[in-house]
């Protein structure tokens, strides 16, 4: 097992030293300033018009929940173009042959290099999404149901977009790779709110077509699941966008990402075994 | 085809022959569609081996993001090193090659020659058995090419096998124990350079009077004796009938000015195997 925490170590360690990391935490650091700065601006607004407290209550809640989503959205993205390169770039350019040529074992690199990324990934949603709930306490007051539950799922989306890219990047280029998974998470977006839309329209048809882009990729129901765990019991009601719920993704859903992931991953090993170098 | 412990082996051929392929099955990057290999007696499916197995690779990129030092313990923590037992061989491996005032610069400022001899070094690091190098001195200067050669000996004469893919012929020529030429994957040719003072040698006389029959008498020692701008060649089998070819043409009343045996270079060898068409 050595050899993955050796892989798991380096790739923590390129992590902290190339710019992307902090490029994108700074990016995060800057969406957390316009939120906060909106939501003052609501806060104000709020004053000025003497607002119920529960009608309050619910916008703020709700302004909440696109600050995470902003927070989910950035971190999924993030997660692709960092790991993009990790596999398939190693492989064109001949880094790997010097570290596949040592006694370790190429599920090792691989696992390690997964297990790097999947601690990285961590912090980031760790540190954004918590200074999200923090920005929204210290303004308005409010707090989500259920946070930790909601990270842990931003985590799990994340992890699941690095299992494609693992896995994609074992069979193609790195521009083929980013190309494909952004399509991915198109696919799993629509899906989404297909599922969102037959919530209203009742349509067996539109429920299909959403639930087959969320089997092609279920990323976006771990969002959607995570935003009905966090956001207030009204909210699904009064509101049809990706920040609210109508139709929530299932245990059973939840349980499929993790089979997608687990199935991915291991074929991703068993690829990058398989294939010359 | 059989690599004796111990030597510095020459893998020689044209582009495209095989070659980087070749090591690249012997170390487990590429899987072979027939046959069978054995690296230090165990198959090249086995991870364990490459412990004692070092590896310069041809395109060799490592992460521009480390510095030297750190580079090394990275590749030898894989190789299962111990932290006490980097400490002191990082230092010692960095100085090696020539980097030692260079441990903690970061690989992205280096220049190509720098490069190699860092890829070197984290091929020597965990002092392995063998060591499969491909194209170890491209990119180095003359001073650095000697310095590739002084460790490849030095490696050897510490008992570690040294398995040299190299296009610079006269590197290996001055390098290798031992060459094998292969053409299509197929080994086609093998030479011991150590016994080459026991083979054919060309001639180069500067020489002065030298009459017909002077050059018709040298039939018993030479092989096609001429003139060729002023300077007399001719083949002989071996060195040691020199003697009897100098007083031949001293008794026919020959001036010799200058006597110069050339052995046959690995280029033109190269070339006769491999066939004047096929470039290198």
């Amino acid at each position: 097992m050595s050899g993955v925490w050796i892989m798991a170590g380096i790739t923590l360690r390129e992590a902290a030293r190339r710019k992307i990391l902090w490029t994108a935490l700074m990016a995060g650091a800057l969406l957390l300033a316009i939120f906060a700065v909106a939501l003052r601006l609501q806060v104000l607004e709020f004053q000025s018009r003497a607002m119920s407290p529960f009608l309050r209550y619910q916008v703020e809640s709700g302004m909440l929940m696109v600050g995470l989503y902003t927070c989910d959205l950035l971190a999924v993205v993030m997660t692709i173009l960092t790991s993009i390169d990790t596999i398939a770039g190693e492989i064109s350019s001949g880094t790997i042959h010097a570290i596949a040529t040592k006694p370790l074992a190429r599920w090792q690199i691989l696992a390690g290099k997964f297990l790097g990324f999947s601690g990285m990934i961590a912090a980031y949603v760790a540190l954004t999404f918590s200074g999200t709930v923090a920005v929204a306490y210290w303004v308005t007051g409010v707090l989500p149901e259920h946070a930790l539950v909601g990270a842990l799922l931003i985590i799990f989306e994340c992890i699941l977009a690095l299992s494609v890219t693992f896995l994609l990047g074992t069979w193609f280029s790195t521009l083929t790779n980013g190309v494909l998974a952004l399509a991915l998470q198109g696919v799993a977006f629509m899906g989404g709110w297909l599922e969102q839309v037959s919530g209203f329209s009742q349509s067996v048809h539109i429920v299909s077509l959403g639930v087959a882009s969320s089997l092609i990729m279920p990323g976006e129901s771990l969002w959607r699941r995570a935003a009905y765990e966090m956001q207030t019991p009204l909210a699904g009601s009064l509101s049809f966008s990706p920040f609210a719920n109508i139709s929530i993704p299932s245990g059973a859903a939840v349980a499929y990402a993790g089979l997608y992931l687990v199935v991915a991953l291991g074929i991703a090993i068993y690829h990058f075994h398989q294939r010359d170098l | 085809m059989q690599v004796s412990r111990g030597e510095i082996f020459g893998f020689l051929g044209p582009n495209g022959a095989g070659k980087s392929t070749s090591i690249k099955m012997l170390l487990g990057l590429v899987k072979p569609t027939g046959g069978r290999a054995t690296v230090l007696g165990a198959p090249v499916t086995d991870v364990d081996v490459r412990r004692r197995v070092g590896f310069l690779p041809e395109d060799f990129r490592f992460y521009d993001w480390l510095t030297a030092a750190e580079l090394l313990q990275f590749h030898g923590r894989l190789c299962g090193m111990p932290a006490a037992r980097l400490r002191e061989r990082v230092p010692e491996v960095l100085e090696l090659v020539g980097l030692a005032p260079h441990r903690d610069r970061r690989l992205r400022g280096f220049s190509k020659g720098m490069l190699q001899r860092i890829g070197l070094a984290q091929a020597l690091v965990h002092e392995p058995e063998i060591i499969f190098l491909d194209e170890p001195t491209s990119g180095l200067d003359p001073m650095g090419r000697r310095m590739v050669r002084d460790i490849l000996r030095a490696q050897r004469d510490r008992g570690a096998t040294v398995f040299l893919n190299s296009h610079l012929l006269g590197e290996v020529e001055i390098t290798c124990d031992r060459v094998v030429f292969i053409k299509d994957g197929e080994v086609v040719a093998s030479q011991d350079l150590r016994a080459r003072s026991q083979e054919e040698v060309r001639v180069v006389v500067h020489a002065r009077n030298v009459s017909d029959a002077a050059l018709a008498g040298l039939g018993p020692w030479c092989t096609s004796p001429h003139f060729e701008s002023e300077r007399l060649l001719f083949t002989v089998r071996s060195k040691e009938v020199l003697p009897d070819v100098v007083r031949h043409l001293v008794a026919a009343g020959a001036d010799i000015l200058e006597l110069t045996p050339e052995r046959v270079p690995l280029e033109e060898l190269f070339v006769k195997i491999m066939g004047e068409d096929r470039g290198l």
